[in-house]
């Protein structure tokens, strides 16, 4: 499986670079003048292959290779023969579209050639390709990004499509596939829209108003759209970053004190060795990640060192980058060996204190308590703020049958206390897994929240810098200093949200200014 | 008949160079012997046309003598006005032999539109042309009638300095200057056609470059040759003038268009646009019932112009005051239940948005009271201007139009508005330089690029000369950018993305706001044009002394701290905004003239006065405030200015393929993860 932080830092990379040359390059320019192809589905061998190819030349090149004076119907799919333009070689016989620009997928003209998916059969159409007048290889990503030069998708629209054809899971593809229909765009669109309608009237106040009738009041009224519009954005904001981690994975850590059965719990989770499993307390030195679909959700889990004082240089190390790990994930799959328990087992409030403790000096306990303190002004109604933590008593197949009855009333009775997930577990007998792996579906659902409902989800860092960035820049507009200043902040967020969506345009706010007002002179 | 013999002896008359002229120049001047003879409009393309066709019949008289002009220029400007103007200027100071001819020596540096100059964005054009030593900032010092910095109240970068000017003096002045102008010859004469070379090797490396200018053919066939030429037609390229439903060709009331340069350019493959603006009445003061008006007076010390000047040639209670009335829901029914009598507002081309007829008002934005202001042509004349009332329909309505207009219910009009439609060149095919990118030599400024307004025709005028001077010589390009001045801005604006209405500064064009203003415009551009030769010794050491009084002064405004407590007892009453605005437990003396509140004045009441020289000198005061409110800003927008410096500097070849453009190699490799159905 693809490791989701690299590619989420890899995409956000290639954005800052189109965001830069977005806010400088005008692209005016219309239709492409370069014709490029490329082997559009994977490297074969395989049934089908898809080759395509977009640039003014494709009409040519399509009648050159076919052997055809005509082109086809445009969007029909047609069989013919492909030929090589040199030697004037049968080469395959393919399915061949046309898809004549603007409607296209780049805004080209674009083909497609579908031919079989042997190596040679692809070796040679691509060689054939290469061999016509001023066709060019395509780079990575070429396709793609004349689709967003000629308007025909946004840089949200880009990105969802990126992240469609990464999908892995099913929660994913719903996600990137409403992003890619631009429903993100759209929204990020409206608000943009309105800020460059607060951005007119600020400026149209400063370029027109004393000889020019603009009262002075509809600054006030776009500091009031202003308002509303922060507003919108701050509760989109505070999504809990549940679009982002739907896209990058939910990051669970696995902490326990050591030998509790951390790592074999992981290899359970992924169905194979993925971490080392010794009866040898503290084994586990480094953090092991290892993505897994849970009901369709992606997640990560990290398997950690176990907690414990020691003099050991490497396990300090191991025990700091556990408490990490477990301090930066959406969650905590907290671990304990129910068999260290059964001195104590009997005695039902001197179990609760034990665990109460071991809880707290694993810092499970600590951190549910802070993140729930701080909820109180957050938005009432979205508990997914607090961390959340799941315990996991393991080895109670090593329990008697009395003994479980009363771990099952603490557990009870800590459920309730501390509001997390607690369940029995054996990772030798795997009783209790189909309940365990209920529970952190629920759980990972509600970080992520379901992608076809409500309002699109932020799905990207990028996104949410911009949007921060945009929200300091609007809070710092205050009226009572020098308007030129405040229009500069407006002009700052406005930049920021433009960049999301990748549009930044200027002409725009004099557009509005002149709809809006009869300006005199 | 006897015409047409007159006409033909006239031709037998005359002797005709044709081996470096193409046979339209014949044509032309065929066209106009017989226009003259016939008594034909001249401007009849059709004819013209035909002519045309007919010149390889009249080759016969293309005889031996030649009448190219033995004068050489390094320059020559075609086009008396406000581009115009500042272009022979600008090319004369560079030292070049520069020629300017116009239709009427009388009418350069008419104001055609209205009497004022500067105002918001367009205050800023003028400084930053004054900076460059231009003339029409010192003109105006010494011309207007009424000075005002509007927006006064929305932060010193976006004050608008503005000013009433007396038209009859401004032309003269402006002659003055022009006529009394070392190494500018200036001769009446209209224009027809332009020498155009083939490339020749040495400009190959010039690869769009198609012809090469190489000076222009007059009316009467002459030619004058030179190594630049600079076109500043206005609205005289194929002007038409719409008056109701009578439509002229003229390029303003009683001139003449320019019918043959427009189709010459036409011919040299321009993509030519058609636009169309207006002018309002004018009507007599004397018939004006000023007790119903609002009166709005000039400033009590009024700004000027030029960083030359202490101060304007109008003593300031000698200013006239201008007045605001406003139309009569009895002007929008005349206008709507007339509309099939006023061509103008009916046609295709594209007006401006933001200086709309009184017509486009009421059709847009509903029959409501619309200001007009009444502003004074000169301190010696009774015609008074309609601002905000461009009007086309035929005179009688107008005068009924006015007539309901508060104020105006007895006045007269001495001169009715009229609308003018005229050609431009889509300003896309100029260098940031204004030079064509099709012939080389040859120079586009003012309204044949699409804009509108004397400021913005001034700016690309000094330009535009200032380029044709250098180019003159094989000097690299003198190029104003967008980080450097609304100049810059203008330009950039017309030659990257055109213009489909006129053109017109706005503050809100600039990126950089906070930096461009008008109070620092010397600062920007004056050293720059200094080194480029178009600026004086003495400006630029006024510059430059100003500029070291400014660093002195603010270095020491930033070295003297005083705890909160002590500013606060200099400050009386609103301390408070001070101690919330800064950190720090010792603020500097620059760091509380940052806050509104702050007066410099209240500096001389630090104690043992270290500041007398600032205090003392109102000019320099007033720009350390400003330096200070914008202090924190600065350097945000510094940085940006370096970002977008550093992209610039990547100089796109003119032939470059855009497609052919790529991203770095590593970037590609990134892509990769995003590349999605290749």
């Amino acid at each position: 499986m693809l490791n989701f932080a690299q590619r989420y830092r890899t995409v956000h990379i290639v954005c800052i670079q189109w965001k830069r040359c977005l806010s400088r390059t005008t692209f005016k320019m219309g239709r492409s003048v370069k014709t490029i192809y490329a082997l559009s589905s994977g490297q074969g061998p395989a049934g089908l292959a898809v080759i395509r190819a977009s640039g003014p030349r494709c009409s040519d090149v399509l009648k050159e290779v076919t052997k055809q004076s005509h082109l086809p119907r445009p969007r029909m799919a047609v069989n013919r023969d492909i030929f090589s333009p040199l030697s004037g070689e049968l080469l395959d016989k393919s399915i061949v579209l046309w898809f004549p620009g603007p409607n296209s997928f780049t805004g080209d003209d674009v083909c497609e050639f579908h031919v079989h998916g042997g190596l040679a059969v692809i070796q040679a159409v691509l060689r054939a390709l290469g061999n016509c007048e001023d066709l060019y290889q395509a780079e990575p990503g070429e396709f793609t990004k004349r689709a967003f030069i000629n308007g025909k998708l946004d840089l949200t629209e880009v990105e969802g499509l990126g992240d469609l054809v990464a999908a892995e899971t099913e929660t994913q593809r719903q996600q990137a596939l409403r992003q890619m229909s631009g429903e993100l765009g759209s929204l990020y669109g409206r608000w943009r829209n309105e800020l460059v309608k607060v951005v007119a009237h600020v400026e149209a106040f400063i370029d027109f108003s004393e000889d020019e009738n603009i009262e002075g009041s509809i600054v006030d009224q776009a500091m009031e759209s202003l308002k509303k519009l922060e507003n919108s954005i701050r509760v989109h904001l505070k999504d809990n970053r549940r679009g982002e981690r739907l896209r990058n994975g939910v990051q669970i850590a696995i902490i326990g004190e050591p030998n509790a059965g951390k790592s074999s719990l992981l290899n359970i989770l992924c169905k194979r060795p993925a971490a080392i499993v010794t009866p040898i307390a503290g084994t586990t030195r480094d953090v092991v990640e290892s993505a897994v679909n849970i009901g369709g959700y992606p997640v990560l889990f990290s398997d950690t060192a176990g907690i414990r004082e020691t003099n050991d240089l490497v396990e300090i190390e191991g025990v700091k980058r556990a408490t990490e790990r477990a301090q930066t994930s959406d969650m905590v799959v907290t671990v304990v060996d129910a068999s260290t328990l059964q001195p104590v087992i009997k005695n039902s409030s001197e179990i609760d204190d034990l665990v109460t403790a071991l809880l707290r000096t694993l810092g499970t306990l600590q951190r549910t308590m802070d993140k729930a303190g701080s909820i109180t002004d957050e938005i009432a109604d979205n508990d997914t703020t607090s961390q959340q933590s799941m315990v996991l008593f393991n080895k109670v197949d090593l329990l008697a049958e009395r003994e479980r009855k009363i771990l099952k009333e603490v557990m009870n009775s800590l459920t309730k206390d501390q509001g997390f997930y607690i369940c029995g577990f054996s990772c030798k007998t795997l009783e209790g897994l189909d309940t365990f792996l209920e529970m952190l579906k629920g759980t990972v659902s509600k970080l992520c929240g379901d992608p076809l409902s409500g309002n699109p989800s932020l799905t990207q860092e990028r996104h949410r810098m911009h949007l921060e960035l945009c929200l300091a820049a609007m809070s710092k507009v205050k009226l009572d200093n020098d308007l030129v200043i405040d229009a500069e902040h407006l002009r700052e967020a406005l930049r920021h949200l433009g960049r999301i969506t990748g549009h930044v345009r200027v002409e725009e706010v004099l557009d509005v200014i002149f709809k809006d007002f009869c300006i005199g002179k | 008949m006897a015409a047409l013999a007159r006409f033909q002896q006239d031709i037998s008359k005359t002797t005709w160079r044709v081996n470096n002229l193409n046979f339209k120049v014949c044509a032309n001047r065929i066209m106009h012997l017989m226009a003259a003879r016939l008594g034909l409009p001249a401007h009849l393309s059709l004819l013209r046309g035909k002519l045309t066709g007919k010149t390889l019949n009249l080759r016969y008289l293309s005889g031996n003598a030649s009448e190219v002009d033995s004068n050489f220029y390094d320059v020559i400007v075609v086009g008396g006005g406000h581009a115009g103007c500042e272009a022979a200027a600008a090319s004369a100071r560079l030292g070049r032999k520069t020629l300017l001819l116009t239709h009427k020596i009388e009418t350069i540096g008419e104001m055609s539109c209205n009497p004022s100059f500067g105002g918001i964005g367009k205050g800023h054009l003028v400084r930053e042309v004054d900076a460059l030593d231009g003339v029409c900032g010192r003109i105006c010092d010494k011309s207007g009638i009424h000075f005002k910095v509007l927006n006064k109240k929305k932060g010193p970068a976006v004050w608008g300095l503005r000013a009433q000017i007396d038209r009859d003096l401004y032309r003269r002045y402006m002659q003055e200057e022009i006529l009394n102008t070392k190494c500018l010859t200036v001769e009446a004469s209209p224009v027809d056609d332009l020498i155009l070379d083939d490339v020749t090797p040495e400009h190959v490396d010039d690869m769009v470059c198609e012809k090469i200018c190489a000076g222009v053919v007059l009316e009467n066939g002459r030619c004058v040759k030179a190594s630049s030429v600079v076109i500043t037609t206005g609205t005289f390229l194929r002007g038409c003038i719409h008056l109701g439903l009578d439509i002229r060709p003229a390029g303003r009331l009683g001139d003449a268009p320019a019918m043959g340069l427009a189709k010459t350019l036409e011919e040299a493959g321009f993509t030519v646009g058609r636009l169309k603006t207006g002018t309002p009445p004018r009507i007599d003061r004397t018939t004006i019932n000023y007790k119903q008006l609002e009166s709005h007076f000039g400033d009590d010390i009024p700004v000027p112009f030029s960083f030359m000047n202490e101060k304007v040639s109008i003593k300031p209670e000698e200013q006239v005051s201008c007045h605001l009335t406003n139309s009569s829901t009895k002007v929008g029914e005349i206008i709507l239940q007339n509309k099939h009598l006023n061509h103008h507002i009916r046609e295709e081309v594209t007006g401006p948005r933001y200086c709309p007829s009184i017509e486009s008002k009421v059709m847009r934005f509903g029959n409501r009271p619309h200001q007009i202001w009444l502003e004074p042509e000169g301190l010696n004349t009774n015609i008074v201007y309609m601002q905000g009332f461009s009007v086309t329909l035929p005179p009688e309505l107008q005068e009924e139009c006015i007539h309901n207009v508060r104020g105006l219910e007895e006045a007269t009009m001495t001169r009715p508005g009229y609308g003018v439609e005229y050609d431009f060149m889509d300003p896309r095919q100029i260098k940031p330089s204004l030079e064509t990118k099709r012939i080389k030599g040859l120079f586009f400024a003012g309204q044949i690029n699409g804009t509108t307004g004397y400021e913005e025709a001034a700016a690309q005028g000094i330009i535009a000369g200032i380029n044709a001077g250098l180019t003159a010589r094989g000097e690299p390009p003198f190029i104003v950018n967008r980080t450097e001045g609304y100049i810059g801005v203008l330009i950039d604006d017309l030659t990257t993305q055109g213009t489909t209405e006129p053109y017109r500064m706005f503050t809100s064009r600039t990126e950089f706001r906070i930096s461009l203003r008008p109070d620092n415009a010397d600062l920007r551009l004056t050293e720059k044009g200094y080194k480029a030769g178009c600026v004086t010794e003495e400006r630029y050491k006024k510059t430059k002394d100003m500029e070291c009084k400014l660093s002195e002064n603010i270095e020491l405004l930033k070295a003297y701290k005083m705890s909160r407590a002590q500013w606060s007892n200099i400050l009386h009453e609103c301390k408070a905004e001070i101690l919330l605005a800064k950190t720090g437990s010792k603020l500097s003396a620059f760091d509380v003239l940052q806050s509104s509140y702050f007066q410099v004045s209240y500096l001389s009441e630090v104690p043992g006065n270290p500041f007398q020289g600032i205090v003392s000198d109102d000019v320099l005061a007033g720009r350390i405030k400003i330096e200070a409110v914008y202090e924190p800003f600065m350097k945000q927008q510094k940085q940006n200015i370096e970002e977008v410096r550093a992209e610039e500097e990547l100089e796109v070849p003119p032939d470059l393929d855009f497609n052919r453009l790529s991203m770095s190699r590593e970037v590609i490799g990134l892509l990769n993860t995003v590349r999605p159905t290749t």
